[in-house]
């Protein structure tokens, strides 16, 4: 009896959560599916899910307007460089933070959030200054430092509350040992620390990867990614339905693949402390 | 507990990352703060004069300058609202017993992956547009008037594509909380005869409270300087309609090449967003006590 | 911080010296249009004639576009070689030394070829600033089948009365017709220049000659109550989010009976391979009120060199091959004579090709009837047909434009927008200086 209860609940739930699912996800699914279809049926009324004339026509033409693979391997350099070096000066901030808490350890976390609440656009000028001057204008380097900085915070925080959860007695047991403290890092942190530093990178290779306001004003040609890309359909001329959804998917579709294969490891590691 | 060796190399650890941030603040900051004073316009620059304090007169008698701060006032806490409230009920959800949990849980996630230039551009063409969009021929399908999102309810549609894309962090993060829940614990309640709406408002919700308090502080972070989705959508229109402080900073520089009131703007958007952010503190420091 | 500059400045130089012997990249800045996006592909024409010079496109949207060169060229920035401007930066930038001439382009250029009109807005002091890809002006594009059906004809030169009237018979909003489609798009680029261009023949103007604005007039307020009136009889739904964009999509897909905008669209709207209505589309120009100007804007998107660039000679070959007779007779090759840049030269009208086009007659007659230096029916302090050319304007009239929009969306009412757009426009005229 109480079997069969739990079994219609789970069906209804099922059927409520696949709905609900589909239901967020669609945006996403119709974009692509506009993307193989013709101008004119992009906009057809009434519109049909999946019975056109599927046409990869878009994709050539917006890989013969623009030179994708430049900015998607462009973002690639910039989103994973960002990410890296923001690690490796992060892991250290927060080690000593999570394990050597000092009394102004929460006030300078909080400090350090506050940072990211500097609306970009009021320092932009500045900062094009500073770049015009130093020749980082339109380089790699230039973004990959912009959003290292950008991204700190968060990274920091993000592998501080990961941190916290190890258990301390693991680390003095290791003391105990003699262990001096780069071992202590190496040998006991940094295993117990690995899903926490995947899914820091992971979500910080997002949060790069999707950044439009530094990446757009700050290059030109030769360092743009792809959020640059998609600036130039943003309202191109005439029917623009199939094109616009051929250039985002192409956009997104990296981003979104990596975000689906190692949605386990993000998962993971995302609390933020928000789990105790 | 700790040696003072370790004490020594801890500040040398931090250090790198406090001195990067704090130049990254300071450089940036001390500029704008300079500009700010002075009558500085990109597209006239022999005119740099000191300009005192008329640039931040300027830009807080601006007629928009208040319908900006509470716009983005309504767009923080529209979206802060709607996504804990759909993400803890998603969570709720996706903690239950179904078959395809993963699957599902893909599907949800999605959103977060998008570029905000892109769903913006989505959302506005193929969904809202009132004579090709979407929901526009939902609508006259159903035989009603399309109605025009983006004109008469600009605000509300950003707070829509904007919670869109924040809604699978909350609902993930919550999920993540919610799992670690004692499970004897609700069998337990269960067993004594609570209810599921006193079981959630007892015991779910205060386990609950902490992750909620990280999204509040995340989600908060960001949707201060959203400004993509508003450019892209409404150019903060119609009227001021749609402007938040984000975006006013942006007409004043990029548009006007005004640097000296843009510059006043940005250290504006700086104090208020510090001020949010000590009520924010307060409000949920506590819960962030470790 | 000295040291470090110092020391990635010798880096710079390094791979400076590194790239020399190799080709020379210039890097050019352009807008997502149509005309500009098929330059692109016919890049290789111009390599060919010219090894040792590389392109490399920037192609972005018009706002960003104009952020992006603005910021670049004000700070001189130097990452681009060639950007693509329009009339309203030449006499602003120019002024600020910020372009170079292009008046020692070789003979063979033939800049004299060059439309009057349009040359005169790219000319500061007898210099040559930019040289203009397309130029363009705006005038009505109609259907022919809906104007027959609503039992009317089109004049070549149609009075706003007359408009009025046949978008009103022409709508049926059932079968998602509608009479007339215009800019409601806040922008200065945007609703902005239909709605100066407009008011300039209701009489109404921007400024009076001690730099007053105008809007608490009865000229402006006719305007717009007339745009208003129109838009909500006959216009499409969410028309104040459309811009020109957004109106070439519905015009294309057969949901417009008249549209009025830039000349340049007539060759996408009677394109068959994008245009639903593509022998279906009448041209006349751009409607009157019987007070001596008629209600059409003036525009030239050209190629401009900055100042600051290190490339200036392999820059000055591309402008001049991309804006020469050939380049025209190239596009006509491979595309065909309907998509060639309109509006810059003569003899393209000479041509008699390029005659056959229906819309050439009315595109030419359309940029000789503007006159950037007298817009207004009334005596202006200002030049510029649908602009004024100052650095504030595009800051002012974005922000009008945001009150026109509202009024069009019925957000607030046309009283208020225009009580709006004075008070902002006095305020901002104010602290640039122009009213003591």
């Amino acid at each position: 009896m109480a079997r069969s209860i739990s079994r219609r609940r789970q069906i209804v739930v099922t059927l409520l959560a696949w709905a609900i699912g589909l239901a967020i996800f669609f945006p996403i699914l119709w974009t692509i599916l506009t993307s193989f279809k013709t101008e004119a049926e992009a906009i057809a009324s009434p519109p049909s899910l999946f019975m056109f004339d599927w046409t990869l026509e878009n994709y050539g033409e917006v890989q013969e307007r623009s030179n994708y693979f430049r900015h998607f391997s462009n973002s690639v350099i910039i989103s994973l460089g960002s990410t890296l070096l923001g690690l490796l000066i992060a892991i250290p901030a927060a080690w000593s933070m999570a394990f050597v808490p000092a009394k102004r350890t929460k006030d300078i976390l909080m400090w350090m959030l506050s940072t990211k609440m500097l609306p970009p656009v009021g320092v932009l000028i500045p900062i094009y200054l500073l770049f015009r001057d130093t020749g980082l204008l339109d380089t790699r380097t230039g973004l990959v430092i912009v959003l290292t900085l950008v991204n700190l915070p968060i990274i920091i925080w993000m592998l501080f509350t990961y941190f916290r959860e190890i258990p301390g007695e693991i680390l003095e047991a290791s003391r105990m040992d003699g262990a001096q403290l780069w071992d202590e890092i190496i040998y006991v942190l940094t295993p117990m620390a690995i899903p926490g530093i995947a899914s820091t990178l992971l979500l910080n290779v997002i949060l790069a990867w999707n950044e439009a306001f530094w990446t757009l004003n700050l290059t030109a040609a030769k360092a743009a990614p792809l959020t640059a890309f998609i600036a130039s359909y943003s309202s191109p001329e005439g029917l623009f339905y199939a094109k616009l959804s051929a250039a985002s998917t192409m956009a997104i579709a990296p981003i979104l693949i990596l975000g689906w294969f190692s949605q386990k490891q993000l998962v993971r590691g995302l609390t933020f402390g928000a789990v105790k | 507990m700790a040696t003072t060796h370790s004490r020594v190399a801890a500040r040398f650890m931090l250090s790198p990352a406090v001195l990067l941030l704090l130049a990254w603040m300071i450089v940036p900051l001390s500029m704008t703060i300079y500009f700010s004073f002075l009558r500085y316009n990109l597209l006239n620059p022999a005119i740099d004069a000191w300009a005192g304090w008329s640039n931040y007169e300027y830009f807080l008698t601006d007629p928009a300058f208040f319908a900006a701060l509470t716009n983005t006032l309504l767009l923080v806490g529209g979206v802060l609202l709607i996504t804990i409230i759909g993400g803890t009920l998603l969570a709720l959800l996706l903690d239950q017993p179904i078959w395809g949990q993963g699957i599902v849980r893909i599907l949800v996630l999605a959103p977060f992956f998008v570029m905000p230039t892109v769903s913006a551009l989505v959302w506005k063409n193929m969904f809202m547009n009132p004579v090709n969009g979407l929901f526009a021929h939902a609508a006259k399908a159903l035989g009603l008037q399309p109605f025009d999102f983006l004109a008469h309810a600009p605000l509300f549609s950003i707070i829509l594509i904007v919670a869109w894309q924040w809604l699978p962090f909350a609902a993930l993060i919550l999920l993540t909380a919610l799992q670690s829940m004692d499970q004897e614990q609700m069998d337990a309640s269960e067993m004594d005869g609570a209810g599921p709406f006193s079981r959630f408002f007892y015991l779910v919700l205060p386990h609950l409270s902490r992750a909620i308090t990280v999204v509040v502080l995340i989600q908060t972070i960001f949707l201060l300087s959203i400004f993509a989705e508003i450019l892209v959508t409404t150019n903060g229109g119609p009227g001021y309609a749609s402007t938040n402080i984000t975006y006013l900073v942006y007409a004043q520089s990029l548009l006007q090449f005004d640097v000296g009131g843009g510059s006043a703007g940005g250290i504006i958007a700086v104090i208020l967003a510090n001020i949010v952010a000590i009520f924010l503190m307060r409000m949920i420091g506590k819960n962030l006590e470790a | 911080m000295n040291y470090f500059t110092r020391a990635l400045m010798g880096a710079s130089a390094l791979s400076l010296l590194a790239t020399g012997a190799m080709a020379e990249k210039i890097t050019i800045a352009t807008v997502n249009n149509g005309d500009m996006v098929r330059m692109q592909k016919l890049t290789d024409d111009f390599t060919a004639k010219n090894p040792g010079i590389e392109l490399e496109w920037v192609t972005l949207e018009e706002n960003i576009l104009r952020q992006r060169v603005t910021t670049d060229i004000a700070t001189k920035g130097g990452q681009y070689d060639v950007m693509t401007i329009g009339t309203y930066e030449v006499p602003i930038w120019a002024k600020q030394d910020w372009l170079v001439s292009l008046n020692d382009l070789p003979a063979s250029y033939d800049m004299d070829d060059l439309l009057p009109a349009i040359r005169g807005g790219l000319t500061v002091g007898g210099e040559l600033y930019a040289a203009p890809f397309y130029g363009e002006s705006s005038m009505v594009m109609y259907r022919k089948d809906l104007m027959e059906k609503a039992g009317l004809e089109m004049p070549d030169a149609p009075t706003w009365d007359f408009i009025g009237k046949a978008a009103r018979a022409m709508t049926d909003k059932d079968n998602e017709i509608y009479g007339v489609c215009l800019r409601g798009k806040a922008g200065w680029g945007e609703n902005m220049a239909l709605l100066t261009a407009t008011a300039n023949s209701f009489g109404a103007k921007w400024f009076d000659m001690d730099w007053k604005p105008q809007f608490d007039g009865d000229a402006w307020k006719n305007t717009l109550n007339f745009y208003i009136d129109l838009m909500n009889d006959a216009g499409p739904p969410g028309a104040s989010s459309n811009g020109f964009n957004e109106n070439l999509s519905l015009f294309q897909s057969g949901k417009c009976g008249m549209w009025i905008d830039a000349t340049v669209a007539a060759s996408f709207v009677t394109n068959p391979k994008d245009s639903q209505v593509a022998d279906k589309v009448g041209f006349a120009l751009a409607p009157d009120n019987g007070l001596g100007k008629r209600g059409n804007w003036l525009w030239a998107w050209s190629l401009a060199i900055p100042a600051g660039t290190q490339k200036q000679d392999a820059a000055k070959k591309f402008v001049e091959w991309a804006t020469s007779k050939e380049y025209l007779a190239l596009v006509a090759e491979n595309e065909g004579w309907a998509n060639v840049p309109p509006g810059t030269r003569t003899s393209l009208y000479e041509n008699p090709e390029y005659a056959k086009i229906p819309f050439a007659k009315m595109t030419l007659d359309s940029i000789n009837s503007a006159d950037p230096n007298n817009p207004t029916v009334d005596p202006v302090p200002y030049v510029g047909v649908q602009f004024v050319a100052i650095p504030e304007f595009q800051g002012i009239a974005t922000s009008v434009g945001q009150q026109f929009s509202a009024a069009l969306a019925g957000t607030v009412s046309v009283d208020d927008a225009l009580a709006s757009a004075q008070s902002l426009t006095e305020r901002e005229m104010k602290r640039a200086g122009y009213i003591k």
